[in-house]
């Protein structure tokens, strides 16, 4: 470790030091040889850090402040729908009787649970047109997987034997990772001049092999497919299911649902429409939901109403099986449900306008100084470029990306979808105020102004934040994954 | 209206900017047809207060384990949780943050993962770790399709001492990639060695074992390793609890080359099962096979040390249908509160822990043998899980002592049809010895 380097929690460690209050055994000492072989025993002990707790809570502390978050500023990541997290969710997802629930209490001592998953999927399926809900897969890429495989389910239970999966080209990459995974070969059809799937490509691309068209709507352009049943029209008159990729559901709630745009299979992912924090990464938490012919095929148990309570049914002969142990990630179906029950219909219509404002706001604010390839209404999102610039300085994207953290800025995802070039693709969300997306358009604007008068300070950016640009073909071309404890050097 | 911070006069100015009169206006593109022309029919909405007293009365109707001393396991475990743990990781700046894609403002999450990756390794006596995966049991699917992918064979020989919905879930993952599991029966809740051996050849490969396995028994890895690899065949190992590495053998020492386990214990709360932390390690030379984000150590423009996501040519983003997996959301947060509470316990915690937990569930064990009408089930030594053989169906049982305040275990009859008067029950070091007295004298009472 370097002088100016932050340390790790190892290079704190102290021989000796410790942070934890463990009591000794209660019970009479038996010597451990008996209980557990030697031979099976471990050797040396882990090299574990050795620190006291107010060292832990100072590193970490620390750590934090070393870290970006919707808590801090604006997170304008596109297609990730970075908004508050409400403090609520937190407050009631920390109640003993859900944190400190055995996932294998018997069904009537858990039924406040089950009651909880049962009338979330019951306001979800009302407000995304369908007919059924497993809440099993662990975050939206894993709902694809488990939506896919019950495709595959039930054309087997009819005798069909289909091979492909249609994406377009702005897809996520989970959707072909998905189908993928799912045993299916991906065909990709791309987009048309106003940023839709081009039908007649698609057209060309059905048959009676295909399985599925996976779509993003609105799509990752941030543009609503303005052809959406006539796609699920085509789909569905070659057999095939239409699959909707939900992680853009923030723009639709209560203006159109998903069931009635002729959507058989979809994911909602509750960490970002349903305001539950993305933890750095996760956890997430998915519902997917089904039209009703898919509902045999619906993961292991399906929670269901039985008159006033609520049960776990178990006997479903054509089920897929398990993605997961247990029943999904609960604690975020918590937060998930505060948040439908703080808002109600009217709340969340509220919440696709003004994500939908907010975004066609800054889309204009922009226009001006950045390119806007498909410039119509957008939805909650919208895709700029960083051509002009590239072109006039050979400032990219990325570099643009750097200088907004100088100005106190998360980035916009960058390089995505990967058929604009230069691609900022930015999400303001309902939640940021007026005032905020001024100042990010304001230093968007300068930044534009920059990379004219001065383009190295965008091309050697960050210069504020805690660390400059890190090299990443290093990390990648030299691959260091843990930390190694240095050979002891002599004392004295 | 709630969370949004738009006034009126806010929203005018900024429909004037956009050249619309209405928001109305901003769904034009948006066909009549699939148009909503009613109102949403959901439930109406809570104020703060009404909504923490609905939510509250929802969380009561729950027998948690603060209400029921909980005896329960079978890979969701009641282990102390030092408050540190969750008043740091529930600080703003880790629990709101993306996927640290812009690492120079993210160095808090990603430092976090590397110590991760390297606490993982420790306990576990492996190479690489990544940055997590769903659960113990999703992350053992993934392991048996890096085994797929590594070996080109596809043959996977799983023992039934693997925890059931571990076993359902590899099921699942495979069933679609053409993939054949051979489950092994157990023998008086271990793995014997020798049915494992016949039921490996040249097409498998991997065998797939849990540690302590899902009956609470300690299996012998090292030999049932030695079996794998002679025939070419990875050794993957799973775990319900790693903390039962602070006393046995880790994986790496007894030849596992993909470790699979649940991340749970390592201070995650029950939350009735989900989050948990799914965990996944194996050898250096396997990492391009492995599916999901890594941190890695790197320098910035000025040499000073920093940390990226890394290999991402790996991954879903990039490779898009070709990658090793399509994980893109993992168990972050649930990965930083293991890292919080492996610190807090260091090498000298996670040995007490486990010793607590064996020693206690021993002396109940020796307890529940000598009760006139129940017996153990299986020789053999356990860690912190045993079978209970019971006079009455395991299920009554439960129902039984959860009227005198105790969560009794698991009845094994649903997993396993002919266990149907067994029961599996957990003792961590969270039990106290006179919750057990207490729970021995239930017990008695309802024989």
């Amino acid at each position: 470790m370097k002088e100016r380097d932050f340390p790790l929690i190892f290079e704190r460690s102290t021989p000796g030091r410790r942070a934890h209050g463990l009591p000794e055994a209660d019970v009479p000492e038996v010597p451990l040889g008996s209980l557990v072989p030697t031979e099976v025993q471990r050797k040396a002990p882990p090299a574990l850090p050795e620190v006291s707790e107010l060292e832990v809570v100072r590193h970490f502390t620390l750590l934090s402040h070393r870290n970006f978050s919707v808590d801090q500023g604006f997170v304008p990541l596109g297609s990730c729908t970075m908004k508050y997290n409400p403090k609520v969710h937190e407050e009631v997802a920390r109640y003993e009787g859900f944190s400190r629930l055995h996932p294998y209490t018997p069904e009537e001592l858990v039924q406040g649970a089950l009651r909880l998953m049962g009338e979330l999927g019951e306001e979800l399926q009302e407000l995304t047109g369908m007919d059924a809900v497993t809440f099993q897969p662990a975050a939206g890429a894993q709902g694809e997987f488990v939506g896919l495989l019950m495709i595959r389910a039930y054309f087997a239970r009819r005798g069909e034997e289909r091979t492909k999966v249609i994406v377009p080209d702005s897809a996520h990459g989970t959707n072909p990772a998905s189908a993928r995974m799912a045993g299916y070969q991906v065909v990709t059809v791309p987009s048309d001049g106003r940023g839709n799937m081009d039908l007649r490509r698609l057209e060309a691309a059905l048959g009676p092999e295909v399985a599925a068209v996976m779509l993003t709507n609105p799509n990752t352009l941030g543009l609503f497919e303005e052809h959406v049943d006539r796609i699920a029209e085509l789909a569905h008159a070659h057999g095939a299911q239409m699959y909707l990729d939900g992680a853009n559901l923030n723009a639709m709630l209560g203006i159109t649902r998903p069931g009635d745009q002729g959507f058989d299979v979809m994911h909602a992912n509750l960490h970002k429409t349903f305001s539950t924090p993305h933890g750095g990464g996760g956890p997430g938490a998915c519902a997917l939901l089904v039209k009703r012919h898919l509902e045999p095929f619906l993961p292991l148990p399906v929670v269901r109403r039985v008159g006033d309570r609520y049960a776990l049914d178990w006997d479903r002969p054509h089920s897929i099986g398990r993605v997961r142990a247990f029943y999904g990630n609960f604690g975020n179906l918590v937060r998930a449900y505060a948040y439908l029950r703080a808002l109600g219909a009217e709340g969340l219509r509220a919440v696709a306008e003004h994500a939908v404002l907010h975004a066609n706001y800054l889309r204009v604010r922009l226009a001006p100084c950045y390119e806007i390839p498909y410039s119509r209404v957008c939805k909650h999102e919208f895709v700029a470029s960083g051509i002009r610039q590239k072109r006039r300085s050979g400032v990219t994207a990325k570099d643009i990306a750097k200088r907004l953290l100088d100005y106190g800025f998360h980035a916009p995802t960058v390089y995505f979808p990967l058929i604009v070039e230069e691609a900022l693709m930015i999400e303001p969300t309902e939640t940021e105020s007026l005032q905020v997306l001024d100042a990010f358009a304001e230093a968007m604007i300068a930044i534009d102004r920059e990379s004219q008068e001065n383009p190295e300070v965008l091309k050697t950016a960050p210069h504020t934040t805690p660390v400059r640009r890190l090299d990443e073909v290093r990390a990648a071309r030299y691959p260091n994954l843990r930390w190694e404890p240095e050979p002891r050097r002599c004392m004295g | 209206m709630r969370y949004i911070p738009t006034t009126p006069e806010e929203r005018a100015h900024m429909l004037r900017t956009i050249g619309v009169r209405s928001l109305e206006d901003l769904f034009a593109d948006i066909p009549e047809r699939v148009r909503l022309q009613r109102p949403l029919r959901l439930r109406p909405p809570l104020s703060d207060p009404d909504l923490l007293r609905s939510f509250r009365a929802l969380a009561d109707e729950n027998a948690h384990a603060g209400r029921l001393v909980c005896f329960a396991g079978a890979g969701a475990y009641d282990h102390f949780i030092p408050p540190a743990v969750w008043q740091l990781a529930s600080r703003g700046e880790f629990l709101t943050a993306y996927t640290p894609y812009q690492p120079e403002v993210s160095q808090g999450a990603l430092q976090a993962g590397y110590e991760y990756q390297t606490m993982v390794c420790e306990l576990l006596s492996m190479e690489v770790a990544n940055a997590s995966l769903y659960d113990g049991a999703s992350a053992l699917a993934e392991a048996v399709g890096m085994a797929r992918d590594l070996t080109q064979r596809n043959r996977v020989v799983v023992s039934t001492a693997v925890h059931p919905e571990y076993r359902q879930v590899v099921r699942t993952y495979t069933a679609s990639l053409g993939v054949e599991v051979v489950e092994v029966p157990h023998r008086e809740g271990r793995t014997p060695v020798e049915t494992v051996a016949r039921a490996v050849d040249e097409r498998t490969a991997a065998v797939v074992v849990q540690q302590p396995n899902f009956f609470g028994g300690i299996e012998d890895p090292q030999t049932l390793g030695e079996v794998a690899h002679r025939a070419g065949a990875l050794f993957v190992l799973a775990s319900a609890d790693p903390l039962a590495f602070g006393l046995l053998a880790p994986p790496g020492e007894v030849g596992a080359d993909v470790v699979a386990a649940e991340g749970q214990p390592l201070g995650n709360p029950l939350n009735f099962g989900g989050p948990s932390l799914g965990i996944l390690a194996t050898r250096m030379s396997f990492v391009r096979r492995m599916p999901g984000r890594l941190v890695g150590a790197t320098v910035d423009a000025e040499g000073r040390r920093g940390f990226v996501l890394t290999l991402q040519t790996r991954e879903q983003h990039i490779r898009r249908e070709k990658a090793t997996s399509n994980i893109c959301t993992n168990e972050f947060l649930n990965a930083l509160a293991a890292t919080l509470y492996l610190s807090l316990l260091g090498p000298d915690g996670v040995r007490r822990v486990a010793e607590l937990c064996v020693r206690k569930a021993h002396y109940l064990k020796e307890r529940v043998a000598s009760l006139p009408g129940y017996a153990i089930a299986f020789p053999g030594p356990t860690f912190h899980e045993f079978v209970v053989r019971t006079p009455r169906p395991a299920e009554e049982i439960v129902r039984a002592l959860a009227e005198e305040g105790f969560l009794a275990g698991v009845p094994l009859g649903r997993f396993h049809p002919e266990l149907g008067d067994d029961l599996l029950v957990c003792v961590t070091e969270s039990r106290t010895r006179e919750e057990m007295d207490r729970f021995v004298e239930a017990l008695r009472q309802v024989a």
